[in-house]
This record gives C-alpha cells, structure tokens and sequence, in this order.
C-alpha cells in the first residue's frame, strides 16, 4: 500500500469560474436551496473526499482585484456557509464539513459554539476555514470601526516585496488571538465534565470547567464555552494563505494550509517558506499541514478541459484569472500533476471545481478513480472522525486537564 | 355553516438549562447530542406542531462565583441545530432564540435569512434582549449596554434586520442562461441603516428567503417588551398560566398591537407551559406531585429563592419557613447568567410570605407551588380539554409545550393528545402550508415596506 493523497474540494456557489451558472447542467436559482448544497456534498462523498470548504465572507462574493459592481452578470449572492454545512451534516456521514467563518467582525465565542456544534450535529466531522475580512466594505456593514484597505500603491509594495504595512500586521495578530480563544473554548470544558452524579445532584463536575480568562491585545474572552468539547477534542483549523505574514498566522493556530502554488515554480517555494513561517513562529507538536489549491477544469466526454474553460471565458467576456493555479485538462493528466506535487512535499489537495456540478462530479467520477488505479487514494471511507480521515491525532490533549 | 374552531398552536421545546428537565431520570439522554434535538423534532413533526423552539444563555450560570452544578449546563450553538433539524424535518418550524446584544444586524440578517433558506421557509427568531455585564465578559464587545437602553437596541436591531431583508425583492434573482443575466437590478441588496445605535450601509448577501421575512417571536413581559412586541412581533410569549390573567395580558397585547396599527390576530400569543399525563386524574396529580418533588430539592428551593433576595440563604432550613429578611437588590448579584424576570423583588417576597402563610407551606413547598409555568396535568383527555378551552376563551393562542424529560417526553404528548386536540377539530392532521407563516395562519410578509430608522 502506497502513501495515500489527501483529497478536498472548495465549494464556492455554482463554481469558481465567473460563469460557471450559465452552464447546462448548472443550478443557479437553486443556489440557496439545500438540495442544491447537498447534492454536491452526496457528490463529494460518492468521490470519497476527505472533505468540502463552503467559501463564505460578509460581503458580495467576487474577485475583489476585478470589482463586479454593477454587474448583472455575476452570482452576487451567497448564503452563510456555516448553516450551509450544518444542514448538510445529517444527511452525509463521512465527509468534512468546513465551512469559512470570518473574524474579524465575528464575536470568538459564537464562532467556537458554532463549530463545536457543527461537530456534535455531524458527529465528528467539523472544520472551520478561518479567514480575516479585510475590506472597508465588510466594515461598513458592521459599522463599529473603520476598515483602512491596502491602497494600489501599497499593494504593489505587497507584491514586489512580499511585506505588509503595519494595519496588515495588526488584524492578523487580533485573528490569530481570535483562533486563539476558539480553541481555548473548545478545552475550556474537560471530557468528562458532565458527571450526573444523582446522590450529590451535581450535574456536572466544576473542576473540570476552566475559565480561559483569555486577554490579548485587541479583546478578551473569559469563557467557559456553554458548549460541552466537541466530538474531536478539537475541530480542524484551516486557512487559506497566499504570503509569509500569512503562513505565520496559520502556523500559529491552523491544523492545514491552504495554498496556491504556481504552476510553473511547483510547491517547493511555498513549502520552504511555510516551514520558515512555522520556525519563525515557534511551532510546535504537529506540524501545519500544507494543501495545494488548484482550480480545475476537467475533460467531459464532449468536450476537453481547455475547451470549457474557453467557452467559459467567452461567456464572461474575460480570461479567467486565480489566486490559485489553474489545471484544465484529463482527469489523469492531473492525477499525475498531484503526484508529482505530493513526492514534493505537499501534504494534501484541495481542488475548487470550475463548475461545481460538473467539476465536483469529474473529480468524483473520472480523477479519484485515477487516483486509484495509482494506488494512491481510499477504496472506501475508514469509519471515524475528520481529524482521523486527515491523519491527525484523534487524541487532543485538552490544555487545562491537570490528571 | 359553524364558523371553524380556533387551531391551538403548539411548540415544542426541548428542556434545558434548569431545574424543571429531570436529568437524574435513568431513561434522561443527552442534552447535547444531536440525536436528541433530532428525536424532539421529529415527534413534534408527527404531532402535527408548528415549531420547535430553542432558548438561549451565553454564560454559564454562576453562584457567588462558582460555576453552578446542580442542574442541566452546557447547550449547543442555536442556528446550528436548528440548520441541522431542517435536515430531519420537512413541515416545522425552526425558532431560536438570539439576543440583540451580542449580535450585530448584517450577521442576524443573515443567518436567518439563511436558515429560511435552508429549511425552505420555516424560519422563526426569537428577539430577545438581554444583557449584562456578566454575559458580556464572554465576548470582545464586552457588557457595554445599559440596561435602559436594551429595547432601543433591539428595536433598532430588527429595524436594521428587516432593511436588510427587504433589500432583495423577488424579482431581483433573474438567474436566466440565455441571456447571462443573474440579477434583476444592478444594485439588489443595497442598504442603508442610521440610527442611534447603527450606521451601516453596503450590500446584502442574502436574496429574498421563501418567507422574506422569517418570524419574530418575542418573550419580555415589561411595559417597554410589550409594546416591542406588539409593534414587531407575530407572536409572543405569555408567562401566564392561569386563565384569567392570561386573558388579561392576551386583550393587553392584542389592544396595543391595535394601537399600533396592527390586527389583533396579526400577533399570537403563547405561554411555555409543561404537562403531566396519567390514565387517571388521580394518577396524574400524583406523578405531577412526584416530579416537581423530585425537581425542587432543598437546595434549588434555596437558590431560586437567592435570586430574588440576592442573598446568601444557605443558612436557611428548606423545610421551614420563608426566610424572614429582606431582598437586597443592590448588592453585587449572587446568581449570574440567568435571564432575570422578577421586576419588582420585594412585592414577589410579599407574594410568596403570603401563600406561604395562607398554604401553610414550607420555603421548599412554596418554591414548588409558585416556580410552575403551567402545567398541564391530567388524562390525555383532560389535559386535551385545558388546552382547547383555554385557547378558544383567549387565553392564548396555543402553547409551547417541554417535557422534564429529554429526549423521549414529548412521545407521550403526541401519542395521545394530539388526537384528542385534532378530533375536536383544534389542531390540523396535515399540514397545509408551506411556510412557518402559512401554518401560523399568518398573512404573507410585506415587501419592502419602509421602516423608520429610529432616532
Ligand atoms: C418566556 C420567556 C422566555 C425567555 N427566554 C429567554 C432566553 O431564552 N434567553 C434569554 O437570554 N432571555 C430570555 N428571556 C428574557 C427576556 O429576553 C427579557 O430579557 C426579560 O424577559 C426581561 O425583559 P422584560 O423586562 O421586557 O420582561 C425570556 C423571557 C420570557 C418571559
């Protein structure tokens, strides 16, 4: 038996491509409705995927570098991903649930219950994508503080020297702390805690209840949880990463990284420099697990990869542009290319499908058998939690149990 | 024809945080799993009831600073198993209660415009607002509100959640292929919201739910709750168990929903009430006895009762008389965490001396006789008929009904009085609509109707 890959997809609407709704087999007014969402969650499972992230942020989804204002065009809409992931969780069984929460507007203590819950309601399967809201338009919904944006001039600095100015800095410190809290929360009862002792009357033992008395910069959180721990002790932490800043924030509270190599340099930059970002943080006991992202356009029988994402370009009027890398091509073209990108070091994929309905299916259908016939990937699901179908430690030593 | 008789609403609600869920029952499960929220829901479902509900705290609750352990602690996140129930269920309502504290309008909004979704329109908020300090150390806001400014906060909150609602009409979600055009208007979900307490604006998410807008259920019983809730709500919580003065507060709510240009049927009223069953009245008052026997030790009579005095009582005999000193309200509060609905502590100290003393109760017996919220106790029939009556005399117009205990109480209920209440005609035997509100008998929500922003 060979090393097994690790095999996520990114759900994000009806498909990262901007015209991904208009295809045949496409649900666009159906986005919002649960059969729609799971669907494609019965879809992943079919595929055996470890898990799916539910993209989600508090402002009109989009690419934020081609401002879709006043565009008729686009899907501007999305519902919350976290309640998209907690109806989903009954009717799956096996697969991951992560849905994106941010938080920088959010309050830590509803983000912990939330996932704790989404652990209890799926029994083991929940994760969460932690991610900053970092325009001023997310700002003005909330309207507590002003949001500053990166001016062109400082993203350009960005880009040409990789560094950030100071208020950069500062909102992933406050989310760092922010992943800090939820996790203290989810220790902040020991298992066990709830005892039922009927001579006594006590319910619950309170010594195993633990204030976390959390005060950091930017807030504090007393705690306990009204939650009991989840399922898995701790829920898996991810975030998608793009910059060393970035890499540091993860390695200091994420289980998993996402990120988005180019095609042409491979992983191995990137890996270097998350393992720098882990050092440079002082990380320590298991190491960050890191994930490719590419956006994939796989063959059909009609039609070649590359000729979708042609037609799909033409439909939008625009070339398709990515954070992440982009595959257009044959199932066994990309089975290869996570191959090669796996003996490099890379611990896990996450795919965004082009078109959800097709994509997720193609990556179902036509790639993990690839994957199979290569040694490389599940015939069937193990039965257990996320964190187990991962290769994390199931066991998660709870900070504040003193036995 | 005789005109149709008034359909009793009813709730389900799966007991929690306090001292009425018998956790010490062998046959008690989880509080927590999700198999028992599913168990609930699914037996309200074949009763043929309307929601299911779930409160919410935010702290644990504390005794002059220590965690307390006598009963039920520890719930799960609302709008999650509420989203996970829309899986397990197919006709109820999904109710949660969220304060307007701690949450902000853009994310209230959102997450219940989203559940609408989800479920397929069976979604109900529960505004309430609460607020203290206490609670507030659990979040970065912190407990910065003052008491007198809760209700402005949530009128305020609601105004902005329903801006946003309204944001999306129907029409807005075009999604035509042919003609590549997703949205009606460029600018669907545009909003803005000033007032006293929020200045936002931008874009919102969330296209029109199936409800448009999901049902506010309100439970406050002050004059400033009451007309919130008259002013908002479609239905309110009545903490009246006894006919006549719930026909009291059930004229009270529906004149000021009148006064302020609403019908009277546009609000429901509805008092949480638990019940008891036996195959004999006898047999059930004597279960009922045991119970709330079992339910109030010694030491839950002593700790209700700290939280009207705010003061240490451990010194005092449970089985003797009611403790002879006055409540002290302005020391720092003994019992922390727990929504606190006693307005005025020396008059309920006069309240219970008096039946106390008119009873010849003990401190434990009195807490037992005025600590009820209704019981309904009785053969299935008898129990049938308290419900029906005290909803066709407008005492209310149905109830939200837990059982002490969870998972399986409510099994009871639905075995053998839903069919009595439907044979009298008080209570469907198929659901008709398809929406919370449908089968709330509630008219359509407006469409963007313009709200006032406050001040
Ligand atoms: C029947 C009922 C149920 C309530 N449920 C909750 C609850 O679940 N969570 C909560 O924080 N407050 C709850 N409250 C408290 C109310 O939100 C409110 O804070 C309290 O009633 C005081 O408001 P008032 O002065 O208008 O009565 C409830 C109140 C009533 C009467």
């Amino acid at each position: 038996m060979g090393s097994k890959l690790h095999l996520g997809a990114a759900l994000d609407g009806a498909g990262w491509h901007p015209a991904a709704w208009r295809e045949p087999n496409s649900r666009p007014a159906e986005l919002f409705t649960p059969a729609y969402w799971t669907d494609l969650a019965t879809t992943a499972q079919r595929g055996l995927l470890d898990f799916v992230t539910i993209d989600d942020s508090l402002s009109v989804p989009g690419d934020r570098r081609a401002p879709t204002d006043g565009a008729l065009d686009r899907v501007r809409a999305r519902i919350d991903a976290q309640l998209i992931a907690a109806r989903i969780a009954p009717v799956t069984r096996h697969l991951g649930l992560i849905p994106t929460i941010t938080t920088t507007h959010t309050e830590p203590f509803h983000v912990s219950k939330a996932i704790a819950t989404l652990d209890y309601t799926s029994r083991g399967r929940a994760g969460w994508q932690a991610r900053v809201s970092g325009t001023a338009a997310e700002a003005a919904h909330f309207g507590r503080r002003p949001l500053r944006e990166l001016t062109a001039a400082e993203l350009a600095e960005v880009a040409a020297a990789g560094t950030f100015p100071d208020f950069v800095h500062d909102r992933f410190a406050e989310a760092a702390d922010a992943v800090e809290v939820v996790r203290r929360l989810w220790d902040s009862w020991e298992d066990g805690a709830e005892i039922r002792d009927v001579a006594t009357r006590r319910f619950i033992d309170r010594d195993k209840l633990h204030y976390i008395d959390f005060q950091g910069r930017h807030f504090g959180v007393r705690g306990p949880s009204i939650t009991p721990r989840p399922p898995q002790g701790q829920p898996v932490v991810t975030a998608l990463a793009h910059a060393p800043l970035i890499y540091e924030f993860a390695a200091r509270g994420a289980d998993l990284v996402f990120v988005t190599p180019t095609r042409e340099a491979g992983p191995a930059p990137i890996l270097e420099q998350v393992a720098a970002a882990a050092a440079q943080v002082g990380r320590a006991g298991e190491a960050l697990r890191v994930y490719a992202d590419l956006v994939v356009f796989l063959d059909s029988d009609q039609e070649t990869g590359p000729h979708r994402l042609a037609r799909l370009n033409e439909a939008s009027g625009a070339e398709f542009g990515s954070d992440a890398p982009i595959f257009a091509g044959s199932a066994d073209e990309l089975a290869e290319l996570l191959i090669e990108w796996s003996a490099q070091g890379v611990d896990g994929f996450r795919l965004r499908p082009g078109v959800a309905v097709d994509d997720l299916a193609a990556i179902a259908d036509r790639l993990v058998p690839a994957l199979q016939q290569r040694g490389v990937f599940r015939t069937g699901y193990p039965d257990g939690s996320l964190r187990a179908l991962l290769d994390l430690p199931t066991t998660v030593p709870n900070r504040y149990a003193t036995a | 024809m005789s005109t149709p008789r008034k359909q009793v609403i009813l709730g389900a609600y799966l007991g929690g945080v306090n001292h009425h869920t018998a956790w010490w029952h062998p046959e008690a499960g989880s509080q927590i799993d999700f198999s028992s929220f599913e168990h609930t829901a699914r037996t309200a479902e074949r009763g043929k009831f309307d929601f299911f509900f779930l409160a919410e705290g935010l702290a644990l609750r504390e005794r002059a600073g220590e965690i307390f352990d006598q009963d039920i602690i520890g719930r799960p996140d609302t709008l999650t198993v509420l989203a996970s129930l829309a899986a397990v269920t197919e006709h109820l309502g999904l109710a949660g209660t969220i304060n307007t504290t701690f949450n902000e309008p853009y994310e209230l909004a959102r997450q219940f415009a989203s559940l609408d979704h989800l479920s397929g329109g069976r979604a109900a908020w529960n505004v309430v607002t609460s607020f203290d300090a206490f609670t507030g150390q659990n979040f970065r806001r912190g407990g910065f509100l003052d008491p007198a400014d809760r209700y402005v906060r949530a009128e305020e909150t609601l105004s902005a959640v329903r801006v946003l609602w309204d944001s999306w009409s129907a029409a807005d979600l075009v999604a035509d292929k042919a003609t590549g055009r997703y949205l009606g208007r460029p600018d669907a979900g545009a909003f803005a919201f000033h007032g006293s307490q929020f200045d936002i604006a931008g874009r919102f998410t969330v296209p029109r739910s199936p409800q448009g807008r999901p049902v506010i259920l309100q439970a406050g019983v002050s004059p400033q709750g009451r007309d919130f809730a008259a002013a908002n709500a479609d239905a309110i919580f009545s903490p009246y168990a006894e006919l006549r003065e719930a026909a009291k507060f059930y004229r009270d709510i529906k004149a000021r929903a009148v006064a302020s240009g609403r019908a009277a049927d546009d609000i429901k009223i509805l008092p949480s009430a638990s019940f008891v069953l036996g195959d004999t009245e006898a047999e059930a008052v004597e279960k009922y006895h045991a119970v709330r026997n079992e339910q109030v030790t010694g030491q839950t009579a002593l700790i209700l009762l700290e939280q009207i005095w705010n003061r240490d009582l451990s010194g005092y005999d449970p089985e003797g008389p009611v403790p002879d000193i006055d409540p002290d309200p302005d020391a720092a509060p003994i019992i922390q965490g727990r929504a606190f609905v006693h307005q005025d502590r020396f008059a309920t100290v006069r309240r219970l001396r008096e039946v106390a003393e008119a009873k010849k109760l003990t401190l434990r017996e009195v807490v037992i006789d005025q600590f009820e919220r209704g019981p309904l106790v009785g053969t299935p029939a008898q129990v049938a008929e308290q419900i029906d009556t005290f909803v066709q005399d407008n005492g209310s117009d149905g109830f939200i009904l837990g059982s002490h205990l969870v998972p399986w109480g409510l099994d009871e209920f639905v075995d053998k009085v839903v069919p009595l209440l439907q044979d009298r005609g008080a209570l469907r035997t198929e659901y008709t609509g398809t929406t919370l509100r449908d089968n709330l008998g509630l008219r359509a929500a407006r469409t963007a109707t313009t709200v006032s922003a406050g001040t």
